[in-house]
């Protein structure tokens, strides 16, 4: 800031205009007709305010789907017929020497599928009989078996796909698209968190800004209570007292501002207004009224099954977010981390999840929002081959462990090409013998997505520059469009 | 490396050579599945070479730049023989006589970017690779004399101002001769006098007394302190209020919260199970303590690095070395103990440079630091100085704990024990340890036993130690963990059908019951050092799993020569830091004291001293204060009270429109800063202004009201823990609330207060719409609304002029100004009427009755206080 632009706003009315938009539309709704002001007028004071990035961007918006613990890509994604062939039996060791496992020893049996493929779509894509409705949006998917990752323990598995590193303290993903794109909401969060089933042992870590500024962290949506934390007026405060409130706040603030000349202050009472909006537009957000019931219907928000209620209504939440200009949606679902009685949950996971998944893409195409939202499905890692069992005396205990070296994810819009596979393993899912795409390529392919070359979005702490993808990531040419 | 060529040169080392390199090579990279052949490797020149015409020449012109006389990349120099036959961090570059096998020839030879050397384009021809194959082949010729490389640091680094001895400089002449208090403001004033400037002038009283009082205590002044400064008008007045607050309990919580923040202070382990530690508390108390008796800083170091190594510690004394039990621990299944201890002891090496030396070194952990002098080789020999450590929790009785104790201990360990028996532990036991045994030492056998073997290692601090010890030399803390741990996991490895026969579920309450209802000792979380020999390795690329070549315990290399002898324990490490000869600890701490009181440092990045930091704002005036510090016996309590004499200290905070174009962060200090609040510090000002705050002083941690909902987020295993507290522990200071890793206290987290997964040196002050809803909305803020209407109405003269000045004075510590007054009325009168118009809302804000006030009047005070509470002022330290 200059001498000048300092001296310009120490003056009440510039100091006006500076701060711009009045407390809540209603409240202020005679301030700011009387200067003219709307809240475009906000740029200095907002760090949030929308940016272009240096390239051109195919999406806008990411909806990233995180099963939490890892989805079985033997049941789901990745036909293995060869499991059968081995069933029951332990690898030879030439296979497995080099397998790092959690829980099991490379030397466990060897367990095969008992679910069926079919193909789907013009492109024949393999989809397991678990995820029917996916595969009628099969073209609109892009199927990546050939997905890799560094560790095979959750915590550490989720930093990696979140941050690009194994350890604590770097800025998640979400964090990354606003504090490169910004945010085009003007009275919701860029980067919001909804979760379903129970809590995920990343925690907020998955959702942290790290060394970023904190507003560029994450905010969860709740299922219970406050969809915001502390976005309701205290019991007793009725909307027309808190506008009073909010109105005498500013009044203080302003005449604290002439006293001072802190620009803080006006950072401050910036701040208090999108709460305020928030509050306002939050509730309109959940109101579900307007939608017509195939919609409800096509979610399943209105479903029998409690689970499948939340997480079809995180679906379309997520849907309406990106309407309203929201950057970053990241939905975790926990758990998927099938250790055992992997035949018995796993359906009933699916079942869950299924109709809501494909009803998104397919409400997203239709409202011609599929071209600019990216949408990412899958978990921190996948599982083993090999079965994992906890009850030797009852077979149905049965489950997998955690695998690293191979698994599958699939995303869809936001200018990658649909009804493709990509990549492939070798006949066991052990590794991948085509296209491998590490997790940091999966960051390096969204960012590039969103117009950065995942190289050049930087931020400078502890004296280094700093990115999502470490050192590492490249961008998978053959996802895009 | 990748495992092709790893495997092919392993095949060609002779046995006597499969040292560290090819162990290290064979653990490389698990996930590389594909063997491709290598590829045929240029045949060596068919003469005899000559060093200095045939090869200096690719050495000189190729190799130098990275692995020469200034720089040694991953440890590796060519420049002398002697250095080029030692090899690096990864272990043998060069085995003389066979070409074939030397990686340094596979490293001038890969097709493949990244692995082949030199990196940069272009490669090395095939004449020039077999002139190194012929030389190699021919037994290593050097020239005579071998050339004697210099060996120096970067010279930029060696020159580094903060690696620079600590000077002593004679404060400077000023113009304002009359501004100055003390030797601080000639420094600041010289220098704002040479950029044409003055300082500000002092800060009103009141604004002063507020300042003061947050920054020394970390709580605003009551106004019955206030009223008394303000009517003292002797010359020592401030002075005196200075020493009241220097002197106060409340000075060791404030202080204390720092050094938490550089501690990674919690009460949980982190990660996905994210346990309890329900003795973190006792380290967090004898912090409070030592900063509230001015503990010398050496003895304060000295105590948290190596209690344990000192001659009969006191228990009191291992307590500090809690400072490293701070470190994260992952429970998760599937953890492995080697890489487990590995990341701990990665984290409190980066945690020790952090807090004493504001290097950043973890970039060292992988390969030399690229921009400062700290070589791979320095961080592994500062990690050495912790690697032989080991967890303990230890008995700690509080003053009162043991008579009790004692007295009830036998019929405790007979009680317990007949019901162990009723449920037959103690006929099936012995039975599971062997199997648990033999589970450990053949893995893959049996997926049961090898999950119950593994989860001991992750669920217990020492439990795999107890288990291989013998029966009879288990103590009975040992015996009460293994058979507590067995009734617990027995499960996984019999039937569930055989647990509810030994009715196992019913034995653990009832041991938690009996354990409850009997005294127990408070316990601490310590270090000692581990049996057993303590050989320490650098990690090839900081994989924890790749061991390069061995390291001793050593203090940074780049440091004046004196500076780094001392032996090889962390008492050593201890003393290397504080010694004299150490130019980094007494700036870091005195920088850190000013950051607190001026919202940044001399340095502004208080983590980071070294080339990637900042430079100092005044050096000479750092100097003068590590000096200070250092010279008059370590004292924090002096050298914060010199800061807050200082005539520096006392300027006003308002923007200085004349010099903010040119100095927009401040730095010249021409005013002091206006600071939001840290997260605890706003906690702990609103329970204090509405008179909810308890003022106890230390003790575990407590559980203040939460949102519903937040624990809920993660899924550690014992979130139901958060049990709110009652009575006054609902209203302790912010320092105190349980820090739950995975979900902390929202408004914590809100207002900046650091994860405690890393070091923390500075927090941030942002600026949200999340804050303000946490100040409008959240109940704890609404309750001292309510309490703070409630002591206006009770406290101040009955009319409203009086009132609202009570309110200001409790709120904000000062009085209303006239235009304020004239606001608030108005708007008092509007939420009369609001109130008025729904009765049953106001009855439901005011919840309590008072005799001669109705919910409406306390409903619309309520409103005045939730106003000034949520002003930019009230969350301001002016």
């Amino acid at each position: 800031m200059t001498l000048q632009q300092f001296r310009a706003i120490q003056r009440r009315r510039d100091f006006l205009k500076h701060v711009a938009s009045g407390i809540g539309m209603a409240a202020l709704g005679d301030l700011l007709a009387r200067d003219g002001l709307t809240a475009a007028s906000l740029p200095d004071v907002n760090p949030l305010a929308p940016k272009q990035p240096p390239f051109q961007a195919k999406a806008k918006h990411v909806i990233f789907m995180f099963m939490e613990g890892g989805p079985s890509q033997y049941e789901l994604f990745d036909p293995k017929p060869a499991l059968e062939e081995h069933h029951g039996s332990a690898l030879p060791e030439s296979m497995t020497k080099d397998l790092k496992l959690a829980f099991i020893k490379p030397s466990a049996k060897v367990m095969a599928s008992k679910f069926k493929f079919r193909r789907h779509g013009q492109s024949g894509m393999e989809i397991s009989e678990l995820m029917p409705r996916l595969g009628d949006v099969a073209d609109d998917i892009c199927l990546v078996r050939s997905m890799r990752t560094d560790a095979f323990n959750h915590h550490p598995g989720q930093l990696l796909l979140f941050t690009g590193h194994t350890q604590f303290g770097r800025p998640t993903m979400g964090a990354w698209s606003v504090y490169g794109l910004g945010s085009e909401s003007q009275d919701l969060p860029g980067f919001v968190v909804l979760t379903s089933g129970r809590g995920t042992s990343g925690g907020s870590s998955n959702f942290a800004s790290g060394f970023l500024p904190s507003h560029y962290q994450g905010t969860v949506f709740r299922n219970s209570g406050d969809p915001i934390l502390y976005l309701s007026n205290p019991d007793g405060v009725s909307d027309a007292l808190q506008r009073e409130t909010l109105r005498s706040v500013r009044e203080l603030n302003e005449m604290r501002f002439e006293e001072t000349g802190d620009l803080e202050i006006a950072s401050r009472i910036s701040s208090y207004e999108l709460a305020y909006r928030m509050q306002v537009s939050a509730p309109e957000l959940l109101d579900f009224s307007a939608e017509p019931a195939h919609v409800l219907d096509g979610y399943g928000v209105n479903s029998e099954d409690e689970d499948q209620r939340q997480y079809a209504t995180n679906c379309l939440l997520a849907r309406r977010m990106v309407e309203r200009g929201v950057r970053f949606v990241l939905m975790m679902d926990a758990s998927w981390d099938d250790h055992s009685e992997l035949n018995k949950n796993l359906p009933k996971r699916c079942q869950k999840v299924d109709q809501s998944n494909a009803y998104l893409i397919e409400d997203l195409k239709q409202r011609g929002l599929l071209d600019e939202t990216l949408v990412v499905w899958g978990g921190e890692f996948g599982r083993t081959p090999m079965v994992e069992l906890r009850r030797p005396d009852d077979a149905e205990n049965a489950g997998r462990d955690h695998h690293p070296n191979a698994y599958s994810m699939w995303m869809a819009g936001g200018g990658l090409a649909g009804g493709q596979v990509v990549g492939k393993t070798d006949d066991l899912c052990l590794n991948v013998v085509e296209r491998p795409v590490h997790v940091h390529d999966l960051q390096a392919t969204m960012l590039h997505l969103l117009g950065f070359d995942h190289e050049k979005l930087t931020y400078r702490h502890m004296g280094r520059d700093f990115r999502l993808t470490d050192v590492h990531g490249q961008v998978v040419k053959e996802l895009l469009a | 490396m990748s495992a092709r060529e790893g495997r092919h040169i392993i095949m060609h080392f002779p046995p006597w050579h499969l040292g560290c390199l090819a162990l290290a090579i064979l653990a490389s990279h698990p996930i590389h599945a594909a063997v491709e052949p290598l590829p045929d490797l240029p045949p060596p020149v068919g003469r005899n070479v000559d060093f200095a015409a045939d090869v200096e020449p690719i050495l000189h012109g190729r190799c130098y730049a990275c692995h020469g006389p200034s720089l040694q990349t991953n440890g590796l120099r060519f420049d002398r023989r002697e250095a080029a036959l030692r090899g690096g961090y990864s272990g043998l570059a060069i085995l003389p006589g066979d070409s074939a096998a030397s990686p340094l020839v596979h490293r001038v030879s890969s097709p493949e970017d990244g692995f082949r050397m030199p990196p940069a384009e272009p490669r090395l021809s095939p004449e020039e690779v077999g002139i190194l194959r012929a030389w190699i082949d021919q037994g290593v010729p050097w020239a005579q004399g071998d050339a004697p490389g210099t060996a120096r640091p970067r010279v930029s680094q060696a020159e580094h101002w903060s690696f620079q001895p600590i000077r002593d400089p004679e404060p400077p002449e000023v113009r304002l001769a009359d501004w100055p208090r003390n030797p601080i403001d000639r420094f600041v004033a010289a220098n704002l006098e040479s950029k044409g400037f003055r300082p500000s002038p002092e800060a009103s009283k009141l604004t002063l007394l507020r300042r003061v009082s947050l920054d020394l205590i970390g709580l605003p002044p009551s106004w019955e302190e206030a009223e008394a400064f303000l009517g003292d008008l002797s010359p020592d007045a401030y002075e005196r209020a200075v020493d009241r607050l220097l002197d106060s309990d409340h000075y060791g919580e404030k202080w204390a919260r720092h050094w938490l923040d550089l501690a990674r202070y919690a009460d949980s382990d982190g990660y996905e199970k994210d346990l309890g530690r329900p003795f973190a508390w006792r380290w967090r108390n004898w912090v409070i303590d030592a900063l509230n008796e001015d503990m010398p800083f050496d003895e304060f170091t000295t105590l948290q690095l190596a209690a344990d190594l000192l001659e009969n510690p006191t228990p009191d004394q291992l307590v500090a070395t809690g400072f490293h039990r701070n470190t994260l621990r992952n429970r998760e299944g599937g953890t492995i103990y080697d890489q487990s201890r590995f990341e701990e002891t990665l984290d409190r090496a980066n945690t020790v440079a952090t807090t004493w030396l504001a290097l950043t070194v973890e970039c060292a952990q992988c390969h030399d630091h690229k921009y400062d002098p700290v070589t791979q080789k320095d961080f592994y020999s500062l990690y050495a100085y912790l690697d032989n450590v080991e967890d303990v929790d230890v008995d700690a009785p509080l003053p009162g704990e043991m008579g009790p104790y004692l007295r009830n201990r036998a019929e405790y360990v007979r009680k317990r024990q007949q019901l162990l028996e009723e449920h037959h532990v103690p006929e099936l036991q012995p039975e599971w340890e062997r199997q648990m045994k033999i589970a450990g030492e053949n893995p893959g056998q049996r997926t049961d036993w090898d999950l119950c073997y593994d989860v001991l290692f992750q669920m217990t601090d020492n439990g795999w130690h107890v288990l291989h010890k013998e029966r009879g030399e288990r103590t009975f803390r040992e015996r009460e963990v293994l058979a507590d741990y067995f009734i617990d996991w027995y499960y996984t490895v019999v039937s569930k059908q055989r647990i509810e026969e030994l009715r196992f579920n019913e034995l653990r309450k009832k041991l938690k019951d009996l354990k409850s209802s009997y005294p127990q000792l408070s316990k601490a979380r310590i270090i000692r050092v581990r049996e057993g020999p303590g050989e320490t390795f650098l990690r090839i690329r900081g994989q924890w799993d790749r061991k390069g070549i061995k390291v001793e315990p050593q203090p940074p290399s780049f440091l004046p020569r004196a500076a780094r002898r001392g032996g090889a324990t962390r008492l050593d490490l201890a003393k290397w830091i504080l010694s004299e000869d150490n130019p980094l600890t007494a700036r870091v701490a005195v920088n850190r004291m000013w950051q607190e009181f001026f919202g940044r440092g001399l340095v502004r990045t208080s983590e980071d001293f070294g080339t990637q930091g900042e430079l100092p704002s005044h050096p000479a005036l750092l100097d003068w204060l590590a000096s200070r510090f250092r010279a008059e016996g370590w004292s924090a309590k002096r050298v914060h009270k010199l800061i807050v004499m200082s005539a520096t200290y006392r300027q006003a905070s308002n923007a200085r429109p004349d010099i903010a174009g040119l100095d927009p962060e401040n730095a010249w200090l021409a005013s002091q800063n206006r600071l939001r609040l840290p997260a605890e510090t706003l906690r702990d000002s609103t329970l204090r202004v509405s008179g909810l705050l308890s003022p106890a002083v230390g003790g575990p941690s407590v559980y203040p009201p939460q949102p519903d909902g937040v624990k809920e987020l993660t899924y550690g295993w014992d979130t139901d823990r958060w049990e709110e507290s009652r009575g006054p522990d609902r209203y302790r200071r912010g320092l105190y609330t349980f820090f739950q890793r995975t979900a902390p206290y929202p408004q914590m987290m809100n207002f900046d207060a650091p994860d405690s997964n890393r070091t923390a040196s500075r927090r941030r002050r942002s600026n949200t719409p999340l804050q303000a809803l946490n100040l409008l909305n959240d109940d704890v803020f609404v309750e001292a609304a309510r309490a703070l209407a409630i002591r206006v109405l009770s406290e101040a003269a009955p009319d409203w002029d009086a009132r609202l000045r009570r309110m200001f004075q409790l709120a904000l510590a000062r009085f209303p100004a006239e235009r304020e007054a004239g606001w608030l009325s108005a708007s008092y009168g509007r939420q009369t009427r609001l109130l008025e118009e729904s009765p049953a809302e106001a009855r439901q804000l005011a919840r309590v009755e008072l005799p001669d006030h109705g919910p409406v009047e306390i409903a619309a005070w309520m409103g005045i206080g939730r106003i000034l509470m949520n002003t930019d002022e009230y969350i301001t330290r002016e």
